[in-house]
């Protein structure tokens, strides 16, 4: 089954290849066969693959050879061992998931072929990064990766608001990417090669612990990681990033891009250990990011904004992990939150759907009775995300709590801090949208017979893996380092507690005793405090002030460009100079006259006195 | 050979010219004939390269040479040569050649005749100029390739066309000068030196930096290449050319004159003065950063279509300027590759925006906006050129650009870093254009059609390019690789060394 790993990202691929040249018009159960079937079979041989997979085992496939300059030879080939293994398995099966419930989610949208060429790309893309055996074929994805953001987020063009989240997303991940190949320049010029197994080895072998290139090596990779993961300081990109359809970001959030970031740090994790100051630079930004968007989340009125808040804000977790060394409860959680969060933003399509595209959630309330089955794939999502006892986020964020307490309680803190604040935000949502009065009525979805069953049996099946992804045994053993953490019973406790109190105080603020909600907000400074947490801490300000206005002030002001002042220069003294002329051409004799006179004087005093 | 196809060339011009008498449509027939025949005859030279069978005539990298004496007086000679760079970028300026002429099929309606005449000489004179390796022959090509360009632009050109044609014609006649005097300064050392004049290139190679006045000679001869380039702050004729040139005119500007300036570089100016290497590698980097942040911010500002492409064509630029200063293996790979992957990407874009004012009589985007609807092909191709021009991998202009950084980055870091982010700059201005000009709103008051079978077989051709030069560069760059070895080697030698090289 090994020999058929190329055809994993090659079926997306090629499936998009199909769609884009049929230009629109193939039909809609043509389309979606291709578009959906192509996932499904690359899931299928990832899950074949799979079951006969060593988990010490790993394996390079080389399809051809890329280019090789004077002592720098890339190829194009693929490698598999147990950490990129579990990431296929999340990309093709989520995606899948994702994919069949998009079949019938874009049913009515005149462009669902662009749309599944689209997705396709984007996950043939990510399935590249992740397959990649050196960082240019990982950075060929990474680049492809955003291409793909781009077009789906601003899949709907026609508004510029959306072409704007779209450019956003592109460009400030591509500010983290121009940090990352940077980093892939240093790599080569200290270590000179670019393959990723060369030069781990090669930097355990070369660089002692600690050593200063080492440590700018691993910034400058964790650069173009917060690009794609958006952390601090680059994440304004993805609360913006939710004008695409609903699906895209489920994509976005749980198979594809923002996991970018944390696998490329995971797959380089030597570099990473051999600088402590790097290592606590990943855990910090986590740590920060986590705070600052959980903070976000908990003011948001738009139900796609808190859940973008929620990703940032748990991959923010994932990268405290990572920091603090628990590797593959970095990952843990990585593949436990796609199960959730994709759930999470495919319920929360299906709400979008039933209220005619209302996203606000101060238009929604009392949706439990109306809509019992999402109702239910909700709460199993926001169970997870606040990781109550026994679901898959519990298990996966528990390993993370504990590891934190072992390398410095400050961040334990910090981290428990932010597990109350995802327990409080993601029971906001249940309690406002699905309990209370009714305020808009949902209506049914209008979807011939086969469509109308991909989109439940897909949150079925999510539903699934999300309460019981926590069971599963991932083959990471002999790919990262492992860690056992058992932190004091106490820690262990409240790491359990806290969640449930969240929930509590969440339950009892907004269902027992609103008047005490409403006391909250009327507090001195609460108003200001809100605003700017929902602006998201004022960063898109901050850049704007920094950057963007004084790039496009430049602009305009040299929108003739400055440096041409010299031909029109040359143009101006011609004319003046031909004009002064013509005023001594005046045609009057005694003009002339008088002239010549000054002249021959002129020159008489010059051979006199020189 | 080489002479044979200067001439075929050239002959096909002037047949071009004559079949006007007798349809008004033959002379494009003619030039597309005359092409066509051009690259067969460089079709058997491909496959012996590629079989790894080099005709060694000179050293180990030409793989052709013809040497005839022209005015033996002042040792001056009719030597054109050619090696894989050569090859390449003579293919480039054929295939750009056919793609004018696809560009200018409807859209050149008058004067038919003259107008291939002038497309086919000023071909003639850039293979001229890619092969020369006389010096004074080197300066006549360049002339034959400039002149053709004034015509194309004055008569077939925009609104502005005579204001554009006489920047266009000062400019390069101005550097022309400074050029023509560096080339007799050098024959006029080497009659101190030696007793007699030369223009040849083994005799002059290094010779320019035993001089006191080479760093005079240098700079006339920098100067006149950077402005072809162009390099900030000389690039001004450019946009105005480019914007107001007929479709067919910035094909060519675009796609292969620019790219004079660049091989002359890299064929001239560094192995005739080596030592400006050291003295004047960092102004060349400032000069290449500059330009590529320079080129950026004016695109981004720009509301006409073909101004936006022609000032990115700045920016693109300066990544070559960095990489020849940087002058080792990968940064000069990565710029040769530039120059090819720039010369379809920047004449695809340039068809795009000519195949646009065909149709709505505006370049002016902020008459555009929602085309994407209307004409959906244009757009994803647009798309394809975009992303082309902002450097995604897997098309050629990555592995141009990131051999360029890459090497560059072992030359200077702080160069590097800056033109790093300069890609940030691109991606800037290559989605701002597709934003106005496809998405948004509709605008009502043009119907666009989508491209024709013409338009879209043209188009692919460069697609595939792109595509072949971005995912399976090798053969390129092997084809490249003996050429870069040696002249590298020139870079670090003085011209006594240079005993080996010389026939």
């Amino acid at each position: 089954m090994l020999k058929l790993l190329w055809l994993i990202p090659t079926l997306p691929l090629l499936s998009s290849l199909v769609l884009m040249l049929g230009a629109g018009r193939h039909s809609k159960t043509l389309v979606a066969s291709c578009g959906v079937g192509s996932v499904g079979l690359a899931a299928l041989i990832t899950l074949s693959i799979a079951a006969g997979f060593n988990a010490d085992d790993s394996h390079r496939q080389l399809l051809w050879h890329w280019f090789s300059v004077a002592g720098l030879s890339t190829d194009f080939a693929l490698y598999l061992d147990g950490l990129s293994l579990v990431m296929l398995m999340v990309v093709t099966g989520i995606g899948f998931l994702i994919h069949l419930y998009a079949a019938g989610y874009m049913y009515d949208d005149p462009d669902y072929a662009r749309f599944f060429a689209c997705m396709n790309l984007f996950l043939a893309a990510m399935l590249i990064l992740i397959l990649a055996d050196n960082l240019v074929l990982l950075y060929l994805g990474w680049e492809a990766v955003g291409l793909c953001s781009y077009l789906l987020i601003g899949f709907w063009y026609q508004d510029p608001a959306n072409g704007m989240a779209a450019r956003k997303a592109f460009v400030i991940t591509r500010v983290g990417d121009a940090a990352l190949i940077i980093g892939l320049f240093l790599l080569y010029a200290e270590l000179g090669s670019l393959d990723i197994a060369t030069l781990m080895s090669a930097a355990n072998e070369r660089w002692p612990n600690g050593s200063t290139t080492a440590t700018v090596a691993a910034l400058l990779l964790l650069g173009g990681a917060v690009g794609k993961s958006a952390q601090l300081p680059l994440q304004s990109w993805l609360p913006d990033a939710m004008a695409g359809p609903t699906p895209v970001s489920a994509l976005i959030h749980a198979a594809t891009m923002v996991t970018a970031g944390v696998y490329l740090i995971a797959r380089c994790h030597p570099l990473f250990m051999l600088s402590s100051v790097a290592m606590t630079t990943v855990a910090v930004v986590g740590l920060l990011t986590l705070l600052l968007s959980g903070c976000s989340a908990l003011v948001q009125t738009d139900i796609k904004r808190i859940l973008a808040y929620s990703t940032i804000s748990q991959i923010g977790y994932m990268f405290l992990a990572l920091g603090v060394g628990a590797w593959s409860a970095a990952i843990f959680h990585l593949v436990t939150h796609a199960f959730f969060k994709a759930l999470l933003f495919l319920c929360a399509g299906s709400v979008i759907l039933a209220l005619q595209h209302r996203q606000e959630i101060t238009e929604m309330g009392g949706l439990g009775r109306r809509m019992p089955f999402i109702f239910g794939c909700f709460l199993i999502g926001c169970a997870c995300l606040a990781a109550l006892p026994f679901t898959s986020g519990y298990f996966s964020k528990e390993p993370i709590l504990a590891q934190a307490w072992a390398q410095s309680p400050l961040l334990w803190f910090g981290g428990a801090l932010g597990a109350l604040i995802t327990a409080l935000y993601s029971f906001r949502l249940i309690f406002v949208v699905f309990f209370g009065e009714l305020t808009t009525e949902p209506k049914p979805l209008q979807r011939p017979g086969w469509v109308a069953l991909k989109m439940p049996s897909a949150l079925a099946l999510l539903a699934l893996l999300a309460l019981f992804g926590g069971a599963l045994e991932l083959p990471l053993a002999t790919v990262l380092p492992g860690i056992e953490a058992h932190p004091p019973l106490l820690i262990a406790a409240l790491n359990t507690l806290i969640p449930i109190l969240g929930v509590l105080a969440c339950y009892s603020l907004y269902r027992l005793n609103p008047e005490l909600l409403v006391r909250l907000k009327q507090l001195p400074g609460s108003a200001a405090l809100r605003q700017f947490w929902q602006q998201g801490w004022g960063f898109d300000r901050l850049y704007d002030r920094l950057l963007r206005h004084p790039v496009l002030w430049l602009a305009r002001v040299n929108r003739n460009d400055v440096a041409d002042r010299l031909s029109q220069g040359i143009v101006a003294l011609s004319r003046l100079s031909h004009q002064l002329l013509v005023e001594v051409q005046s045609g009057q004799v005694r003009w002339y006259a008088g002239i010549m006179t000054c002249g021959i004087v002129l020159l008489i005093g010059l051979g006199v006195f020189i | 050979m080489l002479t044979l196809l200067i001439v075929l060339l050239l002959i096909g011009a002037a047949a071009a010219w004559l079949a006007e008498q007798r349809s008004a449509s033959a002379p494009r027939l003619v030039a597309l004939a005359t092409l066509g025949l051009a690259l067969l005859l460089l079709l058997p030279l491909l496959f012996n390269t590629a079989n790894g069978a080099l005709i060694a005539v000179q050293g180990d990298s030409w793989l052709l040479l013809e040497r005839h004496a022209w005015i033996p007086r002042f040792g001056i000679s009719w030597l054109l040569a050619m090696d894989g760079m050569s090859l390449l970028l003579v293919l480039l300026t054929l295939v750009l050649g056919l793609i004018a002429i696809a560009a200018s099929w409807t859209e050149i309606g008058e004067r038919q005749g003259f107008f291939y005449f002038n497309l086919l000489a000023c071909l003639a004179g850039v293979v001229g100029v890619f092969t020369a390796l006389d010096l004074l022959l080197f300066f006549v090509f360049w002339e034959v390739m400039l002149i053709p360009v004034y015509f194309l632009i004055g008569i077939w050109g925009h609104e502005e066309r005579h204001y554009a044609a006489l920047k266009f014609v000062i400019f390069t006649q101005a550097s022309s000068l400074l050029m023509l005097i560096s080339i007799i300064g050098l024959a006029y050392l080497h009659q101190q030196q030696h007793g007699s004049y030369s223009f040849d290139y083994f005799a002059l190679l290094g010779s320019g930096s035993e001089s006191p006045y080479s760093f005079w000679l240098m700079l006339g001869l920098f100067i006149a290449l950077v402005v072809k380039l162009p390099a900030f702050p000389l690039h001004t004729w450019l946009a105005d050319a480019h914007t107001q040139a007929p479709t067919a005119g910035s094909v060519i500007l675009a796609g292969v004159l620019l790219k004079t300036g660049a091989y002359g570089l890299i064929r001239f100016l560094i192995p005739l003065f080596p030592d400006s290497l050291e003295s004047f590698a960092a102004v060349g980097m400032t000069l290449g950063v500059i330009g590529i942040f320079y080129g950026a911010l004016l695109a981004f500002a720009q509301y006409d279509l073909k101004r936006l492409v022609a000032y990115s064509s700045i920016s693109h630029m300066g990544f070559i300027l960095l990489g020849v200063y940087a002058w080792n293996a990968l940064s000069l790979q990565g710029a040769v590759m530039q120059m090819l992957t720039h010369g379809f990407s920047a004449a695809a874009l340039f068809m795009l925006a000519g195949a646009i004012q065909q149709r709505i009589h505006s370049r002016d985007m902020r008459q555009m906006g929602g085309f994407w609807k209307q004409a959906p092909r244009m757009a994803a191709i647009a798309l394809f050129f975009a992303m082309a021009s902002l450097g995604i991998p897997g098309l050629g202009n990555f592995i141009a650009e990131f051999l360029i950084l890459i090497g560059s980055f072992q030359a200077s870091v702080t160069a590097t870093l800056l033109a790093t982010f300069g890609l940030v700059g691109a991606a800037v201005y290559s989605l701002i254009m597709i934003q106005r000009v496809f998405q948004g709103p509709q605008q009502s008051s043009h119907t666009l059609a989508d491209f024709d079978r013409r338009e879209q077989g043209t188009m692919a051709v460069m697609m595939l390019a792109l595509l072949l030069l971005g995912l399976y560069p090798q053969p390129a760059l092997d084809l490249l690789q003996p050429v870069i070895a040696q002249l590298q080697a020139l870079g670090q030698t003085s011209s006594s060394q240079l005993a080996g090289v010389m026939p």
